[in-house]
């Protein structure tokens, strides 16, 4: 007999279920119960940098559009600086760089605004291009998946990226690279996310 | 031993596959390709902070939350509690912890809800709260009802809670549910089933709690929330310099 080692295992992980928004965006569901709903501005009144909005949709494996996903986005803000504590930096009062995405129930259309995040210090001197984490949970996501969103118009950037360059495959990299384009003088951003089939999106074990 | 690094790897077979043919919606959203493993970087290692400004105290208690004044919603009446710690058995401390749920009926306050049992006036099923510096959380709510999905013909959810937790970075985001201990449909439902470890089962059972049950009030059920830990920075796997 050795002895034994006692971390704890992680708790499990269990879909979201179709009716997530009741805990995480109560409005969505129908009903007003929170002071404030969480996550709904990602950059602040005081962000420098481009004002950007992302669109996209969640397509299954049949190539239909998820309607009831919830995603979350996490990034930096355009001095590639997270607001986090342990992140070298500081970030514009209000800078929070987080927040939560639903779908559109009838399109499965969604969107947020935030400002383009900067480059980021990557591991070992590396630096990451431009980017904003993403975290998808649904019904029938048994555990979120992770992906990230890249800038077309970052070529240079995104070359070198050293996560980007983990992808073996460089027909698998565009699956997480946004596509610039503007809308009434905005600029706006596309990226679906399929998560099955012919250009399934990357997604990581981070 | 300084600050803290990555995260441990995710111990994958200890969570559910994305496929597993038996929750049958799993079967056209689950990625087929390999994940792609990723080294923790800051993107991973950081993650949103939340403060007390961003909730109020009355939002963990489901009681009286969406309660009109003098009234309550019907079920029994429980506390949920437990602490939110890492693998290192360490706390977590000012987390932010997030439920949602049916109500006694098994009815959701949710327009896409079409199940015949009735909305709860009183109830409308959320609830959040931040850990205290002992990973500490306690909720106020009462049981959630079993109620049927289109899976088989016959499939009933057994009652649970459903849980999103923070952590302190982006790589401990975790989203669960909580069952109850003795719950005679937790071996039928196939969402729980799709976990293929009958230990992870328990690992998302509460218990029930006689010490912390309120005599002539409450029942109380534990439930204890493990997220990823984290390894101290050593000199060999430093995130700078090589
Ligand atoms: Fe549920």
């Amino acid at each position: 007999m050795s002895q034994e080692l006692d971390y704890l295992n992680e708790t499990p992980s269990q879909t979201a279920g179709p009716f997530v928004h009741i805990g995480l965006a109560p409005g969505a569901a129908g009903f007003d119960i929170y002071k404030q709903e969480l996550g709904w501005d990602i950059a602040g009144p005081n962000a420098k940098g481009e004002r950007i909005r992302v669109e996209g949709q969640v397509i299954d494996g049949t190539g239909s559009p998820v309607k009831d996903v919830l995603i979350e986005a996490w990034q930096a803000n355009t001095d590639g600086v997270y607001a986090h504590p342990e992140h070298p930096g500081e970030v514009e009062t209000g800078f929070r760089g987080w927040g939560r995405v639903i779908t559109d129930f009838v399109t499965g259309e969604w969107g947020f605004d935030t400002v383009k995040p900067g480059c980021v210090a990557g591991r070992s001197g590396s630096v990451m291009a431009p980017h904003i984490n993403l975290w998808i949970v649904a019904r029938g996501i048994n555990v979120g998946l992770n992906t990230r969103l890249y800038f077309s118009d970052e070529a240079d950037a995104n070359a070198v990226d050293p996560v980007i360059n983990l992808i073996e495959w460089e027909n698998r990299r565009q699956t997480i690279i946004a596509t610039r384009g503007e809308r009434d003088g905005a600029v706006v951003y596309r990226f679906d996310i399929r998560l099955q089939g012919e250009n399934e999106t990357v997604f990581f074990d981070i | 031993m300084s600050k803290p690094g990555e995260y441990y790897q995710r111990d994958r077979a200890w969570h559910p596959p994305a496929l597993d043919p038996s929750y049958k919606t799993s079967v056209a959203r689950s990625p087929r390709l390999a994940l792609i493993s990723l080294q923790n970087s800051a993107s991973e290692i950081t993650g949103p902070v939340f403060g007390h400004n961003d909730i109020d105290p009355i939002d963990n208690d489901l009681l009286k939350n969406y309660a009109q004044a003098g009234e309550g919603p019907i079920g029994e009446r429980i506390i949920l509690h437990g602490r939110v710690l890492d693998q290192n058995s360490k706390p977590v401390a000012n987390t932010l912890v997030e439920i949602w749920q049916a109500n006694a009926g098994g009815r959701y306050r949710h327009k896409k809800d079409t199940y015949l049992a009735p909305v709860d006036p009183n109830f409308g099923g959320c609830g959040r709260t931040m850990t205290d510096e002992n990973g500490y959380y306690y909720f106020r709510t009462v049981k959630p009802g079993a109620y049927p999905w289109r899976n088989f013909i016959n499939s009933w959810r057994p009652a649970h809670i459903h849980l999103s937790i923070f952590g302190s970075g982006f790589a401990q985001r975790l989203i669960t549910q909580c069952y109850f201990e003795g719950d005679p449909l937790i071996p039928k439902c196939p969402i729980v089933q799709s976990i293929s470890d009958p230990t992870a089962v328990q690992q998302l059972t509460a218990r029930i709690d006689m010490n912390a049950t309120i005599p002539l009030d409450s029942i109380a059920y534990r439930f204890d929330i493990v997220l990823r830990g984290r390894r101290a920075t050593l000199f060999e796997n430093r995130l700078e310099g090589d």
